[in-house]
């Protein structure tokens, strides 16, 4: 027995939580997830579209918030807030206040009627306060929970949803409480606050109607937004034509007490610039930035086309002076400089890229929680141990820690589930619920025999749609033996009602009639399995979403299409067969590919939870690029890490080196894969590839000819042994980074030259330095490195992008030419040491190793993802994961946060003993297939192949991989032969409803 | 355009004929927009009836002849925008085979405007508003689908 709580409590359920306590729950260990508002999702739920894709925020996260809310290791407290932790690592008690919502959270069915007839308007937080809601309302459409809450500064207690209430579900008397929860580890992923814009006076928010911050503007891109994605102006509902984006407000910025740099309001401002301008014809951007920081993977060329395809303007090294609104037009007058000339220019509406600040209460949080905050209210990280704040067992991901963008904030909310996990691995599986189903009635043969439940929703659909007529109705149509109306068909007593009938009636086939099977699917699939059904023999039709509510007044013809709706459900229900999902055994052993820091981390965490990892390096030593960086850098020198990893390695049991080898050959699938090596089959569950990434060795400015040249890697070695002389220090950065073969900027660069930089200063103070760039790029707290360097007398030259600074060797003498943009002149620097900050290129073996585990990747020869945004160390090819600088460039501990999460990742697959496959999934008719191979192009899961048919020398035939097969369907409408099926999208399925649809009036 | 000044026009011209659209939704982008508009309550013509698939991927070409064959005054193939697909590359091949559907529509004489492919995003309960109501208008310019005509000479 384990004195280990096998749970874990996550603080914040913005993407970062959500993604932890998935990756958690999936992993055996029960969570509870708490957020301080209603509902979970919070910033990005807020946001139109996100940076470098331009997917539709909303699309891509719902599926998460629902697959959390439905989790049935998950459970969901809204509106609460953590009092106190107290105990141990593996053995804390929580103390919550969950604040009262009003509501009865089991009763309310998130329709919405009390919504729609409370009197009371207030502003909608949601919208930024462009819109309105009511004072009992959902925060957004699509939350989770769907549950409507009571805004108790605003509700005047009129009684009127009470009265309203189908469900019965408002409480106004229910009292706030305090929980006391048993965990065995603590993630907090609180987020981040947006800066008050109202303190830069100087850009008049908050008096000037025409100027927003950039979250507003957002709310104002989006289709659900006060102007339902049109870009207008707040001050009189005009199109603006000129649009200015001022960056940096509340971020680098002395003055306002936020000295680094937010990260991702460059990114965000091109895009929201971009999008402006594709939903809002005859809008012209220009955004006003000091540096544009698009270090992030495929950014620079999102830049780019930012500038060359939708034409925006981008005003570099441009600092605006201030705002000021004509009385009259509303119009703003921006004062600005740039290439050291003053300017003033006229726009119609100014948009203000706020930066990102900690949360308001993040100093109160710190001390309930006895956790150390970082000089700018932070949570407190080290660079070696990203994930842990300063107290054992709580951990931290997502902005609370940093500013940082959304993949990075995922990739570390798995990197923490695996920290979590270390301390409670003992404990798995001791806290979850596995239901048990009654064993399930063969149908088989059977005649169809339905049960149709239509349901009311309160009046939302029966206010509409003349529910009774619909029930009448179905009784009519064949194969139907049983229909009743409900008025909550979701409530828990009518799934009671549902098993009952399906005995009473020895229905075989269920269909409801209410609103989205999105949300709704699930609930009444269980309540037939609790009936002994099969979960496949259940359609829905929908009745709400789809018809009462978008034809609200037309309560005849709304009643006439539920009837058909019923009838193409039915119809397609009489058709449905139950489907069996197999389970495939899982090998519990992990391959990791590469024995750099991503590799060695990503083993250690596995080994760490108890499984074994078969650790493969090329060379014939473990370490990769730290024995490179020998300088101290976050109070420790990377070397010294790297030994102990090493250490650690030699001392796991779980860990098997080995040591100049290399993969062969990959087969097999998810929980099933067997890896070759040059010696020796490995086989595994999951694979990681940390292929890591190479320096580029440059074969301009004199290298390797002149003693003089170097890399900075070549700098620090010299730096750390104190060799290094040089009294007239010129490094030049976008060594082959951002020119026309390489266009991607290589993010790490611009801080290596600056700590090489400040080393030399503190070495030799009278040793002139000099940093010549196109921007600087320290993003994120490395701006503080920026900024002390500038204090210790380096110098920094910027040069005009598309343009790099000459070398010429005059005599024995080196002398670099550089057009300097403020001087609007070349300035001429005679250097005795001359450092080429150069760029990262990608590991060339990647391309034969994604080859073998059939995964892509991306155009710049690193690996691809399977979403940039919410798979940051997935590849689309199931059960591979990837970390490090095989994925991009990255620094330490962005490369440990990462390589933590791929070992998350790889462990939701490890620890089970058996994986169920999907159930809709695509089915081969082995006598009509004759092996033409048209599908195996078309799946992107790369779930088919064409094989010999053992039985028949002339034959070759599809064959499913069902661990693979994700069921989308695409092959089924590629096969020209029909052998091809998609298991509940039968093409009689398919063909029933498209009948269905015509029959009208029958 | 609201319901019913469609229906009121409709009228005024003589015209009782109301087409019938079918709709086919993909579960992760389109069939949320289309749940969307619902939960924003946005009033649209009742003309089209929503048949979900996993992926817009999934509508084989023949489902469409079907839906004409059967009498569809309009088929209606919605997705998610291009690089949003939640299969990956889904919906570029529906967007191939869409237009290929179209060019094959109309070689044989039926009007390939009848068939329409749109994207519509699980945030975009406006568009699919906007989408529904045009092609009602449109198929309603088009006028019934000959091919029920002829089904009602047959028999």
């Amino acid at each position: 027995m384990t004195n280990k709580v096998g749970a874990v409590m996550v603080v914040g359920g913005g993407i970062s939580g959500v993604q932890a306590a998935l990756d958690m729950a999936d992993s055996g260990f029960k969570v509870y997830l708490v957020e301080k508002k209603a509902s979970i999702g919070g910033t990005m739920a807020q946001l139109d579209k996100t940076f470098p894709t331009n997917d539709c925020s909303m699309c891509i996260m719902a599926p998460k918030l629902v697959a959390a809310g439905r989790h049935q290791n998950i459970e969901l407290i809204t509106n609460a807030e953590v009092e106190m932790i107290q105990g141990v690592p593996g053995d804390f008690m929580v103390t919550l206040k969950k604040n009262t919502l009003r509501v009865d959270e089991e009763k309310c069915t998130g329709c919405g009627e009390c919504a729609i007839k409370c009197p009371i308007e207030t502003s909608d937080e949601y919208n930024e306060g462009m819109k309105k809601r009511k004072a009992i309302y959902v925060m957004y459409p699509q939350a989770v929970p769907l549950v409507f809450c009571i805004d108790k500064n605003k509700c005047i207690g009129c009684g009127i949803c009470h009265e309203e209430c189908k469900a019965k579900a408002i409480v106004y008397d229910k009292k706030s409480e305090a929980l006391e929860i048993p965990v065995g580890a603590v993630i907090l992923c609180p987020g981040f606050e947006e800066f008050d814009a109202r303190l830069k006076k100087e850009y008049g928010y908050g008096s000037y109607k025409n100027v927003v911050t950039s979250i507003e503007f957002e709310r104002i891109l989006s289709a659900t937004g006060p102007f339902f994605g049109m870009v207008l102006r707040p001050s009189d509902g005009e199109v603006p034509k000129k649009v200015a984006f001022i960056q940096c407000v509340g971020s680098r910025d002395e003055k306002v007490g936020n000295t680094y740099c937010s990260s991702v309001c460059c990114m965000y401002a091109i895009k929201e610039a971009i999008i402006a301008g594709e939903h809002t014809e005859g809008l012209k951007p220009y955004i006003f930035f000091m540096d544009i920081r698009a270090v992030g993977k495929e950014f620079e060329d999102y830049r780019e086309r930012a500038e060359k395809e939708y034409g925006i303007t981008m005003y570099r090294g441009a600092r605006v002076a201030s705002v000021e609104e004509d009385p009259l037009t509303k119009n703003l007058t921006l004062r600005y400089s740039y290439e050291g000339e003053s300017r003033s220019e006229d726009f119609d509406m100014v948009v203000l890229s706020v930066g990102l600040k900690p949360p308001e209460d993040a100093d109160k949080l710190a001390k309930r929680l006895g956790i150390k905050l970082n000089k700018h209210g932070f949570c407190d990280t080290s660079i070696y141990d990203p994930l842990s704040t300063s107290r054992p067992g709580i951990f931290v991901s997502g902005a609370f820690a940093a500013p940082k963008d959304i993949p990075t904030s995922v990739a570390e909310a798995s990197g923490v589930a695996s920290k979590a996990g270390a301390i409670i691995a003992p404990a798995r599986n001791t806290l979850v619920v596995k239901q048990s189903f009654p064993e399930e009635i063969a149908v088989e043969g059977q005649e169809p025999r339905i049960g149709v439940f239509v349901c009311h929703c309160g009046i939302n659909i029966g206010g509409t749609v003349k529910v009774p007529k619909v029930v009448e109705y179905a009784k009519t149509l064949p194969s139907v033996v049983y229909a009743e109306e409900n008025l909550y068909t979701c409530s828990s007593d009518a799934q009671e009602r549902i098993k009952e009938k399906i005995k009473e009636n020895n229905l075989n086939r269920v269909v409801v009639a209410s609103c989205t099977p999105r949300t709704h699917e699930p609930l009444f699939q269980n309540t037939i399995k609790e009936a002994g059904l099969n979960t496949f023999l259940f359609e829905m039709a929908n009745i709400r979403d789809q018809c009462s509510w978008i034809h609200m007044h037309e309560p005849e013809k709304a009643t006439e299409k539920a009837k058909d709706l019923v009838r193409m459900a039915v119809a397609k229900s009489r058709l449905l067969e139950p489907l069996k999902t197999s389970r495939l055994e899982v090998n519990h052993a992990a391959v990791v590919i590469g024995g750099g820091l991503a590799g060695m981390t990503a083993a250690l965490d596995i080994a760490d939870q108890g499984f074994s990892v078969h650790l493969v390096e090329k060379t014939g030593h473990l370490g990769g690029y730290l024995a490179k960086l020998p300088l101290v850098e976050g109070g420790m020198k990377p070397k010294d890490h790297m030994d102990h990893l090493i250490k650690r390695i030699r001392e796991s049991k779980n860990i098997t080196v080995h040591l100049n080898n290399e993969v062969k050959d990959v087969t097999g699938f998810i929980g099933n894969f067997k890896v070759k090596l040059k010696d020796v089959e490995l086989d595994a569950g999951t694979i990681i590839a940390a292929t890591g990434g190479l320096e580029y060795k440059p074969t301009e400015y004199l290298y390797g000819q002149d003693p003089r040249v170097m890399t900075q890697l070549e700098l620090e070695d010299k730096l750390a042994h104190k060799t290094f002389h040089g009294k007239n220090v010129v490094m030049i950065q976008c060594v082959g980074s951002r020119n026309e073969q390489v266009k991607y900027c290589s993010r790490i660069c611009c801080a290596h030259a600056i700590k090489n930089a400040i080393e030399i200063k503190k070495q030799s103070p009278t040793t002139n330095v000099y940093v010549l760039h196109k921007d600087i790029r320290t993003y994120g707290f490395r701006e503080d490195l920026y900024r002390e360097a500038g204090q210790l007398g380096v110098n920094f030259l910027r040069f005009p992008e598309g343009t790099m600074p000459k070398l010429e060797k005059k005599g024995d003498n080196l002398e670099i030419v550089v057009p300097d943009v403020m001087l609007r002149e070349d300035v001429l620097l005679k250097p005795d040491a001359l450092v080429l900050s150069t760029g990262v290129r990608p590991n060339p073996d990647n391309v034969e190793i994604a080859k073998l585990m059939k995964v892509c990747g991306s155009k710049d020869g690193y690996f691809l993802e399977a979403h940039m945004k919410l798979r940051p160390v997935d590849f689309a090819t199931e059960g591979i994961f990837l970390a490090g600088l095989a994925h991009w460039p990255k620094f330490i501990d962005e490369v440990i946060a990462q390589a933590s999460g791929a070992a998350a990742r790889a462990m939701t697959i490890i620890s089970k003993d058996q994986l169920e496959t999907e159930g809709i999934i695509a089915a081969v008719n082995d006598d009509v297939c004759n092996g033409c191979g048209i599908c195996d192009p078309v799946c992107e899961y790369k779930a088919i192949v064409i094989v010999q048919d053992p039985s028949n020398p002339d034959k070759r035939k599809a064959v499913i991989n069902e661990g693979l097969c994700k069921g989308c369907g695409a092959c089924v409408a590629a096969c020209p032969s029909g052998a091809m099926e998609q298991k509940g999208f039968k093409n009689d399925q398919m063909y029933a409803i498209i009948d269905a649809a015509f029959t009208g009036g029958k | 355009m609201s319901t019913t000044t469609v229906q009121k026009t409709a009228t005024k011209e003589g015209e009782d004929w109301q087409p019938l659209i079918i709709t086919f939704c993909c579960n992760w982008c389109s069939y949320a927009g289309a749940d969307l508009a619902g939960v924003s309550r946005l009033q649209m013509p009742t003309n089209f009836r929503v048949i979900r698939t996993m992926c817009s991927a999934r509508v084989d070409p023949e489902f469409v002849l079907r839906a004409f064959s059967k009498g569809a005054d309009g088929v209606l193939v919605l997705g998610c925008h291009p690089a949003d697909c939640h299969y990956i590359g889904g919906n570029y091949r529906t967007r191939r085979r869409i237009a290929l559907l179209r060019m094959l529509l109309e070689q044989y004489g039926f009007d390939p405007d009848r068939l329409k492919l749109e994207w519509v995003s699980a945030s975009e309960g406006p568009k699919f508003q906007q989408t529904i109501t045009d092609f009602v208008k449109e198929i309603k310019e088009i006028g019934p689908n000959p091919l029920k005509e002829d089904q009602v000479e047959e028999h």
